[in-house]
């Protein structure tokens, strides 16, 4: 157990799920937007194919499915500002900062760990 | 302990519904609480009333009805994830001008609101999904 008893943060929401195909970052997102409307303390974790979500230059409501950009560009309005993508999983896609549409950091395994550790409540879609 | 259970996958379309109900029954034989199991995404789809299974297969919906009139647990739905399902009980197929109605009681249609709280207030959230 961690000496400090008390989590920085309310709710961290895990992101593993590309932009298309399912409907599982749009779902995600909108767990972190209700989240913070709540007034929570929510951040944001891109972890695998859900850093693809953060890429530039995305059509929204291409292939029938809502885009997720324009809510990606509403979190800080929402105050979600601690965004955070997965280290190994830019690697594999062979992104950098410079490729996404927000200000992110960028974690390793450990630091991830700690992340979830920090947080009250983890929800990963 | 409380415990709560986050269910996201659809019945019948995988292990996840199942998996959900056998976990809740093993947590109440444990003498643990559960206060609620909160349906979101593909989850909401076990809120169906017209759910109707072949006679040899487990009666998903049935299940959940038989924890909350057992034990108490109650069983909320997402409202946003339902609707865009078809998923909506009287008062809301009325809203929507719908001339039928898929989701009722003790199932109830709420705000992801709820699942912060409960995630919050609870000792354990479970997540099952696909």
């Amino acid at each position: 157990m961690r000496d400090e008893q008390t989590p920085d943060g309310d709710l961290l929401v895990i992101l593993r799920h590309g932009p298309h195909g399912t409907s599982w970052l749009r779902e995600g997102l909108d767990a972190a937007l209700v989240g913070a409307a709540f007034g929570r303390e929510v951040a944001l974790l891109f972890m695998g194919e859900g850093v693809l979500a953060l890429l530039e230059g995305q059509g929204p409501g291409a292939l029938g499915q809502k885009g997720t950009g324009p809510t990606l560009e509403m979190l800080e309005m929402y105050d979600i500002e601690a965004l955070y993508v997965e280290g190994r999983a830019m690697e594999r896609y062979g992104l950098e900062q410079q490729d996404l549409l927000l200000e992110t950091r960028c974690l390793d395994a450990a630091a991830i760990a700690e992340l979830v550790d920090r947080n009250a409540l983890v929800l990963t879609f | 302990m409380r415990y709560a259970i986050l269910l996201m996958g659809a019945p019948y379309s995988d292990q996840a519904s199942h998996s959900a109900l056998r976990f809740a029954r093993a947590v109440l034989a444990r003498g643990h609480q559960l206060e609620t199991v909160f349906f979101y995404h593909d989850g909401v789809y076990n809120a169906a009333r017209l759910a109707a299974p072949p006679q040899d297969e487990p009666h998903l919906v049935d299940g959940w009805i038989t924890l909350n009139a057992e034990h108490g647990v109650a069983l909320q739905v997402c409202i946003a994830a339902a609707l865009r399902r078809g998923l909506m009980d009287e008062r809301e197929a009325s809203r929507h001008g719908k001339s039928g109605y898929s989701v009722e009681a003790p199932f109830e249609l709420t705000g992801l609101g709820q699942l912060v709280d409960l995630g919050l207030n609870c000792d354990r959230l479970v997540t099952f999904a696909s």
